[in-house]
């Protein structure tokens, strides 16, 4: 029998889900592509890619919310150089849940004080973004195909192939019982003539039944190369629509953005009517939707970016030094338990990118810059003081309380597109009435 | 008869002279005479005694402003850079800040004003205008200081590294090579312009060099065709679509690079086979370093890499050497 593990993938990757969320539709895959045996059906609604980057050592690690039978995975990935077994692991899906919860958009919520005191007690609250084997080198020559090596790691049979052409290549994988989507062969073609590798993973039942996992971890490979790319190009070939892709760069000196695509900052730090802490996940669809539309869907766009050391305010715990060196980040040094505080220099950038094979017809480039500036996608609630206030500053406040919620109501028009009209009644439903009441 | 004379005293008196022209304007302005403009009520035939003058201030005031801004190639360049840098700071951010924009134009022309004191040369402020707006929208760096460094650097290379009284590099590619190799805090965003900017500052670029006829950007289309050449070889090599190319060229950055860096007339080639084949040089030196040794300022490194060949270039391939000139004047252009 072979045991489903969609529930358990969906549990195990899109825990922090508001970002999953954004991806309705079914879609292809990320950097690579899924092949499946059979006709079963695959669908990539989202991705998320951490790149670990120190000069030339990159760590790439790739997690998807793959629905579908375990015997059925399979990924190629164009890799630059030849992968060693040393450099393939696997990564606990939590710690890139516990990065994504880290670096997650955020709204928070503040509570106005008592207008007749002046002072500013300060309280916050976050609302986290819906929480929600022994290697064996064969070398073998069919087709023009080599497999280079052949390893087992973990719950994953892992080949690397090299080919001289591609047709050769998807030939051979065909006949292995992949699934090749129609046009693969065509990107394939560019990579073989870049000297690149293909990363083939599939799973291997009999030992995820011995492991025990029931899912399937995020799998990491690691390599120097000067190429800072993410190959997407391939996950586009069997792409039913755009799919989104979240990329967790961590870095040494700075901000991660594409040298080929514009890079640019979600809006933030605005403020939002209260009613839209029951239904953050719609509000950040509907923003995103309309940021990805204002650009023509030809951008990468940022939501975090902000030093390892320190947080404010903190969507989640600090990661520790063992989950950044787990994620990539292996110049800090230390591996241990505590939580990372800085010394050695660790930055992260949370990019999201919305493609389609018209969109970004090339694969992303990406580049450090040395830019530091911190950054986070930050949507803020104010509730107005409910207290008993009856001094001159109690009238005042309240008099100016509905310029203050048209505000809101004109940010969230702004950042969503919704209907005002739609906006005004929910506030006035959540009892920020835009229009004063008419005097008796 | 009258109007023509007019004209003719005018462009023969246009000095395109920045300083000139605004002393003119403001005695313009209050009335004063001025030997070009000292009839202004003969233009006017019209019935109402108390405007003539007026009008004729406002029509002579028109014409010279665009004359002086026709007299020069360089003027048009301002203007159509300046006009990118608002676009950034009003419409689409492209990455340049007020703070960094400001310190760039300002060393440049601090720079400027100094190295011209110690030559003891005429002060003319255009060139560093340019390198300073340039620097603006390439260069990118965490402090602003560093936008100041890098115009210091650029003009005082104009001055420095001279040979056979020319100028060796390009100052703002110069400057920003210097910044991304020396300094830890500097970067250039090459992605940041998106494709509308990018056609609408090829067209306007396009335009100025049309319009204005200048003799040696011909080297900008000559390098944006070897440039577009290689990148269509390698997506005929390589099998791609032809989106692919046509994305990587929709650059901004590149686009400033070949109309005001690799186009500069003062450190490229005197003859028209001479920037031919420097820009070709370029573009494949540029080709390699991008897509083979995957550096990104390619474009800069390459320029700075193969501007001493220009000496030799002109020494193989002579030709007359170019001078900035006020083409009004000369008959270059109308």
């Amino acid at each position: 029998m072979i045991r489903k593990i969609s529930a358990r993938l969906k549990v195990g990757v899109a825990l922090l889900a508001i970002l999953s969320q954004l991806a309705a539709g079914p879609a292809g895959a990320f950097c690579g592509f899924y092949v499946a045996k059979a006709d079963a059906k695959l669908f990539n609604k989202s991705s998320k890619v951490v790149l670990s980057r120190d000069g030339n050592r990159t760590a790439i690690t790739m997690a998807s919310d793959y629905e579908g039978e375990p015997e059925e995975f399979a990924v190629v990935i164009p890799v630059p150089t030849f992968i060693e077994r040393r450099q393939i692991g696997v990564v606990d899906t939590k710690t890139i849940d516990h990065l994504d919860a880290y670096t997650a958009p955020r709204l928070v919520e503040y509570h106005d004080d008592d207008p007749c005191r002046q002072i500013l007690a300060y309280r916050s609250r976050l609302q986290f973004s819906a929480m929600p084997a022994p290697a064996s080198v064969a070398v073998a020559l069919r087709k023009g195909v080599t497999i280079e090596a052949s390893y087992d790691v973990a719950e994953y049979d892992v080949l690397i192939l090299s080919a001289n052409e591609s047709n050769g290549l998807v030939e051979w994988l065909t006949d292995n019982g992949y699934r090749i989507p129609n046009g693969a062969a065509a990107v394939l073609g560019g990579y073989i003539k870049q000297n690149m590798r293909f990363f083939v993973a599939k799973v291997n039942l009999e030992r995820m039944k011995l492991m025990g996992n029931g899912y399937l971890r995020p799998l990491q490979v690691r390599y120097e190369t000067a190429k800072f790319i993410l190959p997407l190009r391939l996950g586009t070939v069997n792409a039913k629509g755009p799919q989104d892709l979240i990329v967790y760069a961590l870095t040494r000196n700075g901000r991660v953005e594409a040298a080929n695509y514009r890079t640019v900052k979600l809006p933030s730090g605005l403020d939002v009517p209260l009613f839209v802490k029951a239904e953050f996940g719609r509000f950040y669809r509907a923003m995103f939707d309309r940021a990805v539309e204002r650009e023509n869907m030809h951008a990468v766009f940022v939501e975090y970016a902000w030093d390892m050391g320190w947080c404010d305010p903190c969507a989640s715990e600090p990661l520790s030094n063992k989950e950044l060196v787990e994620l990539g980040a292996r110049w800090i040094g230390d591996d241990g338990d505590a939580p990372f505080r800085g010394g050695a220099s660790a930055f992260v950038t949370r990019l999201h990118v919305r493609y389609d094979a018209k969109s970004f017809p090339e694969d992303i480039v990406f580049q450090e810059t040395h830019d530091r500036e911190n950054f986070q996608g930050r949507y803020v609630l104010r509730h107005p003081w409910q207290g008993e206030a009856s001094c001159a500053a109690a009238a005042a406040y309240r008099a100016g309380l509905p310029a203050r919620f048209a505000s809101e109501a004109s940010n969230l028009v702004d950042l969503t597109g919704w209907e005002r009209r739609e906006v005004e009644a929910q506030m006035a439903n959540a009892g920020q009435p835009i229009k004063l009441p008419s005097p008796k | 008869m009258q109007r023509k004379k007019y004209f003719a005293r005018t462009r023969c008196r246009e000095k395109g002279d920045i300083a000139a022209f605004a002393t003119r304007s403001m005695r313009l302005m209050t009335n004063e005479s001025d030997i070009c403009i000292g009839r202004p009520g003969s233009l006017n035939t019209g019935t109402d005694r108390a405007s003539p003058g007026a009008v004729a201030i406002a029509e002579s005031l028109v014409l010279r402003l665009l004359r002086f801004v026709w007299s020069d190639a360089r003027h048009l360049q301002i203007m159509a850079l300046a006009s990118l840098l608002a676009i950034n700071f009003a419409i689409i951010d492209f990455g340049a800040r007020p703070a960094s924009s400001t310190c760039a134009l300002a060393a440049c022309l601090f720079t400027q004003f100094f190295c011209s004191r110690l030559a003891h040369i005429p002060l003319d402020l255009r060139s560093p205008l340019i390198t300073g707006l340039s620097l603006s929208l390439l260069l990118r760096a965490g402090e602003p200081w560093m936008h100041a460094a890098a115009g210091a650097i650029a003009i005082s290379s104009k001055f420095l590294l001279r040979i056979e009284g020319k100028h060796v590099f390009n100052p703002a590619g110069f400057a920003i090579v210097v910044m991304l190799l020396l300094s830890s805090g500097a970067w250039i965003s090459p992605g940041q312009w998106g494709a509308s900017i990018s056609f609408a500052s090829l067209a306007g670029f396009l335009a100025i060099m049309v319009l204005h006829r200048a003799r040696r950007t011909d080297i900008a289309i000559y390098f944006l065709l070897s440039h577009a050449a290689l990148l269509c070889a390698r997506a005929v090599w390589l099998g791609d679509p032809w989106a692919i190319p046509l994305h990587q060229l929709q650059n901004g950055s590149l686009l400033i690079f070949a109309f005001f860096m690799i186009s500069d007339p003062r450190t490229s080639p005197d003859s028209s086979l001479g920037r031919f084949l420097f820009a070709f040089t370029v573009a494949a030196l540029a080709h390699y370093l991008a897509f083979f040794m995957q550096m990104r300022p390619a474009l800069y490194v390459a320029l700075i890499a193969l501007s001493p060949a220009t000496l030799l270039i002109d020494r193989v391939l002579p030709a007359p050497r170019f001078a900035w000139t006020a083409p009004a004047c000369k008959g270059v252009s109308p």
